[in-house]
């Protein structure tokens, strides 16, 4: 298609004190119906709405965490990772979930890729619409 | 609006689709359906099971293009066309089936 934009959803905020990560996730699955090159981001504190085997019952709030397992089926399949943002936080690529997606032939690939600040800036730049929550 | 169910009022939004999740059970899903004008047989069953499990598992209930490919998958190809589902439920089957489901209006559904 001709008019496909490339749209990266930029996620810099940790999942449960605010809105901003439900609402991402939201928009995220709302857009996909409209097939457009989506990738998503996370770094900065972003990077801990990825990780594994979160519990939200303490806080009362629902766990939405299960819900980024569900993006390859709506055909999102570029989850980009800072590897920096990780590193500050003392975390590593062993603390995130499992993101899949599968292909025409129904096998199934990794969705997260870590990639460094500088490949961050480049893959920003590649994009016609950025939208940061 | 609400249900009422076995002597008790179930709330339920403005639309119909249940309030709190854990209240739902099979008979509460028939009076659902019939206020649906749905008449359930073991196909609509099957659409609804499904939409539970997934639920289960990914805390979402699925846009209709996302529940018909995931169909396919578990039913085969001529249980999940939209064809198939829009005879199973007219008004729209993730919309529908998620309410009859007990689990809340779809997200991504346009």
């Amino acid at each position: 298609m001709s008019d496909t934009k490339r749209f990266l959803y930029v996620n810099r905020k940790a999942p449960h004190g605010t809105i901003y990560a439900l609402e991402s996730l939201e928009v995220v699955l709302i857009g996909a119906a409209f097939e457009q090159d989506v990738s998503l981001a996370f770094l900065d504190d972003g990077v801990f709405q990825l990780i594994k085997k979160q519990a939200t019952t303490g806080i009362g709030v629902k766990n939405f965490a299960p819900v980024y397992r569900a993006l390859g089926d709506y055909d999102v399949k570029k989850i980009f990772v800072e590897r920096e943002s990780l590193e500050e936080r003392g975390l590593s690529e062993d603390d995130l979930m499992e993101i899949v997606h599968e292909d025409d032939e129904e096998e199934e690939h990794n969705s997260i890729e870590i990639v460094d600040r500088a490949r961050m800036a480049e893959i920003m730049a590649a994009q016609d619409v950025i939208l940061s929550f | 609006m609400g249900y009422q169910w076995n002597g008790q009022e179930i709330a339920a939004d403005e639309e119909g689709y249940l309030t709190d999740l854990s209240q739902w059970n099979p008979e509460l899903a028939l009076l659902i359906a019939e206020d649906e004008k749905v008449a359930m047989t073991d196909e609509h069953w099957e659409v609804v099971n499904f939409l539970r499990e997934y639920y289960d598992e990914y805390q979402i209930a699925p846009a209709i293009r996302v529940l018909t490919k995931a169909l396919k998958k578990k039913l085969g190809e001529e249980k999940s066309t939209n064809k198939y589902l829009y005879d199973l439920f007219p008004y729209g089957p993730a919309k529908q089936a998620c309410k009859i489901a007990g689990l809340p209006k779809p997200t991504g559904c346009v």
